[in-house]
């Protein structure tokens, strides 16, 4: 049996995971999905930021579009640090593709005008 | 003369000003000090935000872009760098900025959304020198995340309110050391998932019950002390840690920043802090609502959306329509509740529900809400669990207020 607080939604539910991967305590699917993910192999999106020419701050802010395995967020951060991004820049678009080989693309999150 | 004129183009700004347009108003003018729009959602660049409102995970830019966006749509005009001085009784805007000069508008309404600002080390007194060293959770994250700075190398953080917690998460991230997050209280006030994804992920200890008692250093923070406290919060002689840092992060509460609110003589609830609110958040003086963090502090953007929301339509309403009517009752702090909002209630102005905002002032385990008149009890809600640093939110219908004069009182019941 382990016990886990859920981090999907602001609610925070305190769940509890049996021997046989049955889930409880979560107050919805979501929930028992983060749980298992989480005993098996943790992930989460890193937000951070890169650094930006030509705009009106010196930083752009960047996420990855989805989950990467938690052991790679060291190595997912040192690969943004060679990142160097050139204003204009639009929410969504694209600043590092298969970021770390996860298959994950790294993505800018604000709209920085030039 | 404005219909509605929005002070302040954050979040709450921002949903008001969408929603009074999409209810009629035409000539709607959002005032914001800052060069952007967004307010401190554009320094706040985690994610989880908008999985109430939007149903997906957004960072605070993209929040803030999704309605800087439904916003270009209409046609509100907007004021940036543009700083509001005093609000009249009369609704007479002062404002000033660098391409308008001074300036006074008059509007038929008025929105408050200017939001609030971190408590500071002088609002705690902690003792010790005046070094370097010493950020509010909130300035630290502007430097790292929009300046480009990393403000410190060994860092402790006091408070651990969600900035905080985000703060430690980040600095970590950025290759700082994070050495230790502490607490006065016996209870985070943060959500728990932020003790999970930004502490405990990062192996960063919390320390409940125990508080900053020494800052050392003269030019730059060298050291800071920690103590336990007891529970009057009083620190205890012999239980000193010290901790070798260069930087003391403080989240240590956020304060609704109301000087406007109160150069129109519009009455404070010194609960919130924040302007005394009817059901659809009008303030005392009629034709000026208020709406998100001025209001209330919240955890979550996608209730500042909401309410938001709610005062814009009300704001609209307000000019379209003429004032809202009736007689209202109070609500009352019971057992366990720290404040409610809104504050009043015109049941004649409810068309079927009413939400009600508010705090615990203890962590309860499971128990109920009840909402009560007198000895009457008139409807209660089960919870599993309820802390200070979580708001609640009920939907009461109004027609178990008929009947009901005076006030309501809102209560926590231990089951």
């Amino acid at each position: 049996m382990r016990e886990l607080v859920c981090i999907v939604c602001p609610r925070g539910c305190h769940m509890k995971v049996d021997d046989e991967w049955n889930v409880t305590g979560n107050t919805c699917p979501r929930g028992a999905e983060y749980a298992r993910a989480e005993l098996t192999h943790p992930t989460r999106v890193l937000t951070s930021t890169v650094r930006l020419e030509g705009g009106r701050y010196p930083r752009c802010p960047v996420k990855t579009a989805a989950p990467v395995p938690k052991e790679l967020l060291p190595r997912v951060m040192a690969a943004l640090d060679e990142v160097t991004l050139r204003a204009p820049v639009h929410v969504g678009q694209t600043v590092l593709e298969d970021v770390c080989g996860t298959g994950v693309a790294v993505v800018a999150t604000r709209e920085l005008t030039a | 003369m404005y219909d509605l004129i929005v002070v302040g183009g954050g979040p709450a700004g921002l949903a008001a000003a969408c929603s009074a347009w999409d209810s009629g108003l035409r000539s709607i003018l959002i005032v914001e000090r800052d060069r952007e729009l967004g307010g401190i959602l554009n320094q706040c660049i985690h994610n989880g935000f908008g999985l109430t409102y939007f149903k997906e995970e957004l960072t605070g830019p993209e929040y803030a872009h999704r309605f800087v966006e439904l916003l270009s749509k209409t046609g509100v005009e907007v004021r940036t760098d543009t700083m509001v001085l005093e609000i009249t009784g009369d609704l007479r805007i002062h404002m000033t900025g660098p391409e308008t000069g001074y300036r006074v508008e008059e509007a038929r309404s008025v929105i408050l959304a200017m939001g609030c600002r971190e408590r500071t080390r002088g609002a705690i007194g902690i003792p010790g020198y005046r070094p370097a060293g010493v950020f509010t959770a909130g300035a630290a994250q502007r430097y790292v995340n929009v300046e480009g700075w990393l403000p410190g190398k060994r860092v402790v953080i006091l408070g651990s309110g969600d900035i905080g917690l985000i703060m430690a998460r980040r600095m970590t991230l950025e290759g700082a050391k994070v050495l230790a997050c502490v607490e006065v209280m016996p209870y985070s006030g943060g959500l728990t998932r932020n003790i999970v994804q930004c502490l405990e992920d990062y192996d960063i200890p919390l320390y409940l019950s125990h508080t900053v008692t020494d800052i050392r250093g003269r030019d730059r923070v060298e050291q800071v002390v920690v103590s336990e406290v007891d529970e009057r919060r009083r620190p205890i002689p012999g239980t000193e840690m010290v901790f070798d840092c260069d930087t003391l992060l403080l989240s240590v509460g956020l304060i609704p920043e109301n000087e406007l609110t109160q150069s129109a003589g519009i009455r404070i609830d010194p609960r919130t802090k924040g302007p005394e609110v009817f059901e659809n958040m009008e303030t005392s003086l009629p034709g000026v609502f208020s709406c998100g963090n001025v209001t209330h502090v919240h955890d979550l953007v996608d209730f500042v959306t909401q309410e938001s929301q709610r005062a814009g339509a009300a704001a609209a309403k307000y000019v379209l329509n003429g004032p809202a009517a009736g007689e209202s009752i109070a609500l009352r702090n019971g057992n366990g509740v720290s404040y409610t909002v809104p504050q009043r209630v015109r049941p004649e102005n409810v068309e079927k529900v009413f939400n009600v905002f508010f705090r615990v002032n203890r962590i309860f385990g499971p128990s109920r809400i009840v909402v009560s008149a007198g000895e009457r009890e008139l409807c209660r809600f089960k919870r599993d669990r309820l802390a200070p640093g979580e708001m609640e939110n009920i939907t009461v219908p109004v027609k178990l207020l008929e009947g009901v004069a005076g006030e309501i009182t809102v209560s926590v019941k231990e089951a």
